[in-house]
């Protein structure tokens, strides 16, 4: 049986390259930038935190290393978003790392099941449903609903901007959904598929409705 | 130094298959760089942006098979915006305005429009082979360009590709005149097919060798187009639901019996489990097995299903099979050379249904295994150590733990020791993907090791800039590497920049790399591009250069910045 025994590498490796003395001293710009080692991963931009970037809502998978940690919690899987993990967590609805695990996403969609939700539209009679999985992007979902409730149209301004409206009454309407949390959303605000993945229904409120966008507005519970 | 006729070399190059070794030849001298060039028939472009197409054409004017690949990697997970870029058209383009003749086209990551493919349809008479592999931006009416021009078309391969369905009737664009179809794969389509399109097609393409059907194609349509195609080697059913208790069925059970010749199976996109005995006569002679897209196949039924599978060599699978199902697989399938086990819940992370054991048994019954992608809970050192003993012949080592710094949970040690003795032990070890908890140590093994390595994927790994480090020193054959979420910054990129000129790319995102450090690789490696993308911010000039960067992609160009580039790339 083989021993894997492996020799102390040179301390001096990385000091191999040819380079390495002269980019020392370019680097003294740079040298004050270097994170610590295994320090926590949010990356600052432009002065503010990225938000939009899933796995800056997360609890850093690094800094959660299990070295020490006693093996009683270690049965569960160390996922933010576990009920075991400790105080600072995400909800797990958030706790996504995008990308991880590396799974494409035409095989993620072929073991979803297919995700229709409901779509309300204040004033129709009735609802409808559309399945998200079979869109790509916000502007295929808002061509599809304009298919589907041929009262309004989809108007788009010199800013790109998609308004719906009914060019009958001349009402327009903001596009909102009730994500996991039970909060009420505004959509186009979430990379796509995260909001595929958080969605659980849609609604289409009068905009003179829609006055401030802060979820739980007590007119759109009314709805549910 | 030519003592032979031009048409004699020609002839010794045509015996050289490996587009390394016609590299190799064409360095030789002048008049041997001349025969090679015009007898270049296949090139294979790995970055589609390290030539342009007018290059190549007056580089290999002969040319008729060209593979372009486009977007990096990392893009299969949504790490890379949309509209990066890795489009088509300018090649077809060009192709078409030089008259080059082009008989087939292999993309893999690219964006392809319709009108590309018409374009495509309409400029090469000689059209044979077209294979898209990941891509994107077509709808089936580009397909139906291509089934209604190319005359000679022998493969039509849709692998995992986004196609827009516009309900159209590609499948009726194929000419009556149109007999020559070897290989169809259509299965990643969403959409309705016309079926007696499909069966006419079938029944007058009598060279039909693969066929992959898609979800629309019901099971009595199967039925029919297997009585049609009884010489097929390679099925990919539809939706393989009915009642069992059916005619059909039982017709279904008599045509499989005839198919004699099937040795790749794959699809069941939906399935009845019951129906599944219907191909057990099939399984004795399959070398390839695909259910990675089949969540409607418990454990169970695969283990019944993997015993009368003695002859396989490929194998993907959803980890529904479990542990114990492994073991079935390893003391059946004696052949395997490749095993691929998908999670079947890539969502809710925790939940993986095999751990190291079942890879353990694998590797005790199936010593010709070179070839593995692991999903699973978690891993030993233990394991990844008995493996290594096992199985000396990895040439692909891919291990995704779900919880992606998990550490072996028997020692609570990071995963060093365990990928440590994978390289040390498979020494033609050309593509590793790591996972768990990983320190500096195992790059410097890597380093040490893995001689071979030509693709390196890290994510959640290392301390320092040391780990990166020991890699980019010690394999000396890495082609391509790519980091997320590890501390590697300036100091590990900078080192030795003149590295990337020998690999095709580097791609680094949420490291510790700063803006400032990219500007200095890009200033220094004239011939390398270093493209900083950045999605939800617009990047202004005055940036402040110790500002991190959150998404870095690098690679080796005769072409210089792409003119194509979207707003949020940046090109330093």
């Amino acid at each position: 049986m083989q021993d894997f025994k492996f020799d102390t590498m040179p301390s001096n490796t990385a000091d191999q390259s040819p380079d390495s003395g002269t980019t020392a001293m370019s680097l003294k710009d740079t040298e004050l930038t270097l994170g610590l080692p295994g320090g926590a991963q949010v990356v600052i931009v432009g002065g503010k935190s990225c938000s939009k970037r899933g796995y800056t809502d997360t609890v850093d998978f690094r800094s959660r290393c299990c070295s020490g940690e006693s093996s009683a919690k270690a049965e569960q899987v160390d996922w933010p978003g576990n009920e075991i993990s400790g105080p600072g967590n995400a909800p797990d609805s958030k706790a996504q790392v995008v990308g991880w695990p590396p799974v494409r996403s035409g095989r993620k969609k072929a073991l979803k099941s297919c995700k229709y939700v409901k779509v309300a539209v204040d004033g129709a009679p009735y609802l409808r449903k559309v399945d998200l999985e079979v869109h790509r992007s916000y502007q295929q979902l808002l061509m599809a609903l304009e298919t589907m409730f041929d009262c309004f149209t989809i108007r788009r301004n010199d800013l790109e901007e998609s308004k719906i409206m009914n060019p009958v009454n001349g009402a327009e309407y903001v596009p909102t959904y009730e994500d996991k949390d039970g909060d009420w959303m505004l959509v186009g605000d979430v990379p796509w598929n995260m909001f595929v993945e958080s969605c659980k229904r849609v609604r289409l409120m009068k905009s003179s409705e829609a006055i401030g966008l802060a979820p739980r507005t007590p007119s759109c519970t009314s709805t549910t | 130094m030519n003592y032979f006729p031009d048409e004699v070399l020609e002839h010794v190059f045509d015996f050289l298959t490996s587009h390394r070794d016609r590299n190799a030849v064409s360095l030789v001298c002048k008049s041997w760089f001349k025969v090679e060039k015009w007898s270049r028939h296949r090139v294979f472009v790995g970055n589609c942006y390290a030539i342009s197409p007018e290059r190549l054409i007056a580089r290999f004017p002969r040319v008729r098979a060209l593979t372009l690949k486009g977007k990096p990697h990392f893009a299969d997970f949504n790490l890379v915006p949309h509209d990066w870029g890795g489009f088509v058209y300018p090649w077809i383009e060009a192709m078409a305005k030089s008259n080059i003749g082009l008989e087939e086209l292999r993309l893999k990551r690219m964006v392809v429009s319709n009108e590309g493919l018409e374009l495509l349809a309409r400029s090469f008479v000689n059209f044979k082979s077209l294979v898209l592999i990941s891509c994107e931006g077509f709808t089936t009416d580009g397909l139906a360009a291509v089934a209604a021009n190319c005359r000679f078309l022998r493969e039509l391969d849709l692998q995992e590709n986004e196609v827009e369905d516009r309900k159209g009737q590609w499948l009726s664009c194929f000419p009556d005149s149109c007999t020559s179809l070897v290989s169809l794969n259509f299965a990643c389509l969403k959409g309705e097919v016309n079926l007696t399109a499909l069966e006419r097609l079938v029944a007058r393409c009598p060279n039909l060798k693969s066929l992959r059907l898609n979800r629309a194609v019901p099971l009595d349509a199967l039925q029919r187009i297997l009585m049609l195609a009884p010489q097929l080697e390679d099925l990919g059913t539809g939706s393989y639901v009915h009642d069992p208790d059916t005619e059909t069925y039982n017709k279904l059970i008599s045509t499989f019996q005839k198919c004699r010749s099937i040795r790749s199976m794959s699809g069941f996109l939906e399935v009845s489990p019951l129906c599944l005995p219907a191909i057990y006569p099939i399984c004795s002679n399959l070398t390839s097995l695909n259910l990675s897209y089949a969540p409607g196949i418990h454990g169970d039924e695969l283990i019944k299903l993997i015993h009368h599978c003695r002859k396989l060599q490929r194998l993907w699978i959803l980890d529904c099979i479990g542990d114990k199902g492994l073991g079935v697989v390893a003391s059946t399938c004696k052949e395997l050379q490749e095993l691929r086990v998908f999670p079947s819940d890539p969502f809710g992370v925790g939940n993986a249904a095999v751990t190291e054991k079942g890879l353990v048994a694998i590797s005790f019954g199936c010593p010709k295994l070179h070839s593995l992608l692991y999903f699973c809970q978690q891993v030993t050192n233990a394991a990844l150590i008995t493996v290594a003993k096992n199985c000396p012949n990895f040439t692909r080592f891919r291990l995704c733990i779900l919880d992606a710094t998990k550490a072996d949970p028997v020692t609570m040690q990071p995963l060093d020791e365990g990928f440590g003795a994978i390289v040390q032990s498979c020494k033609d070890l050309r593509r590793l993907s790591l996972s768990g908890l990983l320190t500096d140590r195992v790059f410097l093994y890597i380093g040490m090791y893995a001689e071979q390595l030509e693709m390196l994927s890290i994510a959640f790994a290392g301390d320092s800039d040391k780990g990166m480090l020991y890699v980019l020193n010690g394999c000396k054959k890495l082609r391509k590497l790519e980091i997320r979420d590890s501390p590697f910054g300036n100091e590990a990129l900078l080192t030795d920049v003149g590295k990337y000129e020998t690999m095709r790319s580097l791609w680094m995102s949420s490291c510790e790399v700063t803006l400032g450090g990219c500007k200095v690789l890009a200033e220094k490696m004239p011939r390398i591009n270093v493209e900083i993308i950045n999605e939800y911010d617009q990047m202004e000039f005055g940036f402040d250069d110790r500002q991190k960067v959150d998404k870095m992609f690098l690679y080796r160009t005769l072409v210089g910045p792409r003119k194509d580039a979207p707003h949020f790339v940046w090109t330093l």
